[in-house]
């Protein structure tokens, strides 16, 4: 199994250290656990071994076209020094991978993509790549990440950074800078639904950078935080998780994230035409926020029931809330979906258990600047 | 080190139980419910329900998901601890006094086949060893 540069670290701490996706990392630790960790990121702040998340280089004066033909959200519109969600999509319409899209210039981008998916992305880029015009490069084995989250993120950064933290908007980052004298990559980015920032430094600086963002928080209540709380604290905010709000058949529209699908783009996507017709035709699917009344915690891939009994979809994400301390799903549903107040009902072990559709996010964002 | 009363009888799934005045209490021993962190729910069978030894017949959902527990011995639920409905992080805080269920045993004399205090501790002691 692959370890991350701070894996000695977690174990040191207690960390509780479990196979994701081939990584050895910590799904919580032994003095805290997933519920003190998620509510210690909403309350103080917390630091998350990343690593094992991939990065990948797209250089060359053909970078912003191609990509653009890759991805849904519209990166002609970006700034240097901007951050942008981005979705990449199938010939169908479903999800390759979904990223982080960092521009440097027009001609120069860096991407952050998920763990799982670094190589089925590296493929897919290699099999739509340019005979020239645009360079690609994988630094995922070099590349050591932690996100710092939490209200107390800024003022813990703004110790040990070479730049004033707050002056960082939301999705913008800076590089060059540096953290505790360490070449970082920052960006006021994250993956919880708080104020944050994700860190970028050269793999073998991963240990010394986490001991001294962890020093550095120590009068903040900063804490390590696992696997664990990182999926629970996204899943609140209504961040989607490729695999389960995204899959190959789910695309980014019935997931409920168009937001950043510009059908219309100039020039295109792939799955772009199919992602219109849809629009235009109405989606097949939706997903729908659900909040149990009924007692019962849903899972992924549980199914779905109308009030008639009829199954109509299934359990994209769902678990118990520890902000709200309600038991939530993301329902993937047939149209026409309930609206807000309506029901559903998720089948636990045969039984249905009765939910109220509502707003989604369960919890609402808190983000400076 | 998990905490493992002399006075009950374990299995190696980890439930206790113990005969009090001819029924038996059963519940998930320390061990049991540190694994399974932090728990949010527990789906308690229907009074009445009859369960064989090793039949899963009681879900304990944490954070981390849904656990199965298994009836230690074959019997008839008599009574489930409707404390847990509320505060289903008793379990955590102390699993040996917040019992799960009581049950009507067919033979009070299987418990006896069970793991003693000892013969468990020294499974636990394994597992841990297995996971430091």
């Amino acid at each position: 199994m692959k370890r991350t540069p701070m894996y000695e670290k977690h174990v040191a701490a207690g960390g509780r250290m479990v196979d994701f996706g081939g990584w050895e990392l910590p799904v919580q630790y032994e003095a805290t656990g997933i519920k003190t960790e998620h509510l210690t990121v909403r309350s103080k702040a917390g630091l998350f071994d990343v690593s094992h998340m991939g990065e990948i280089t797209v250089e060359g004066r053909g970078a912003q076209a191609w990509l653009s033909s890759l991805i849904t959200n519209d990166i002609t519109a970006m700034h240097d020094s901007q951050v942008q969600y981005n979705i990449m999509c199938t010939e169908t319409g479903g999800v390759v991978d979904d990223l982080l899209v960092y521009r440097y210039s027009p001609d120069k981008y860096l991407l952050v993509v998920n763990a799982a998916n670094v190589e089925k992305d590296w493929e897919w880029f290699t099999a739509h790549l340019p005979a020239e015009g645009v360079a690609i490069e994988n630094l995922s084995a070099k590349t050591a990440e932690v996100a710092l989250q939490g209200p107390n993120a800024e003022a813990i950064l703004a110790k040990v950074a070479d730049f004033d933290p707050s002056s960082l908007k939301f999705f913008h980052f800076r590089d060059p800078a540096t953290v505790g004298g360490i070449p970082a990559i920052v960006s006021r980015t994250g993956y919880t639904g708080e104020d944050g920032f994700e860190i970028y430094v050269d793999w073998e600086k991963g240990g010394e950078l986490w001991d001294l963002l962890m020093e550095a928080g120590k009068e903040f209540g900063l804490l390590p935080i696992g696997l664990g709380a990182r999926d629970s604290l996204r899943f609140e905010a209504g961040l989607p998780l490729c695999g389960h709000e995204y899959t190959e058949t789910i695309g980014p529209l019935e997931a409920g994230y168009g937001f950043f699908v510009k059908v219309d783009k100039a020039g295109g996507f792939i799955g772009q035409p199919v992602l219109k017709r849809q629009k235009e035709e109405g989606l097949k699917h939706r997903t729908v926020a659900l909040r149990l009344e009924d007692k019962g915690v849903p899972r992924h891939g549980m199914d779905v029931a109308n009030a008639e009994g009829r199954v109509v979809g299934h359990v994209t994400t769902g678990g118990y809330s520890p902000s709200l301390d309600a038991n939530i799903a993301s329902c993937y549903v047939e149209t026409p979906a309930p609206a807000e107040g309506e029901h559903l009902w998720i089948v636990i072990r045969d039984k249905p258990k009765q939910g109220v559709v509502v707003k989604r996010p369960f919890y609402a964002k808190s983000y400076k600047s | 080190m998990a905490k493992i009363p002399q006075d009950l009888h374990y299995t190696k799934d980890h439930e206790w139980i113990k005969i009090v005045d001819g029924m038996g209490v059963m519940g998930i021993s320390d061990y049991a419910q540190h694994a399974m962190g932090d728990v949010v729910y527990v789906e308690l069978p229907d009074v009445g329900r009859k369960a064989k030894a090793g039949e899963d017949f009681i879900v304990v959902e944490s954070v981390k998901g849904a656990n199965d527990v298994f009836c230690p011995v074959s019997g008839t639920v008599a009574e489930v601890n409707e404390d847990l409905d509320g505060a289903p992080e008793l379990l955590n805080q102390d699993p040996y006094s917040n019992w799960l269920v009581k049950m009507e045993v067919d033979n009070p004399s299987d418990v006896d086949k069970l793991l003693d205090a000892a013969a468990y501790a020294k499974l636990v002691e394994e597992l841990e060893a297995e996971e430091s």
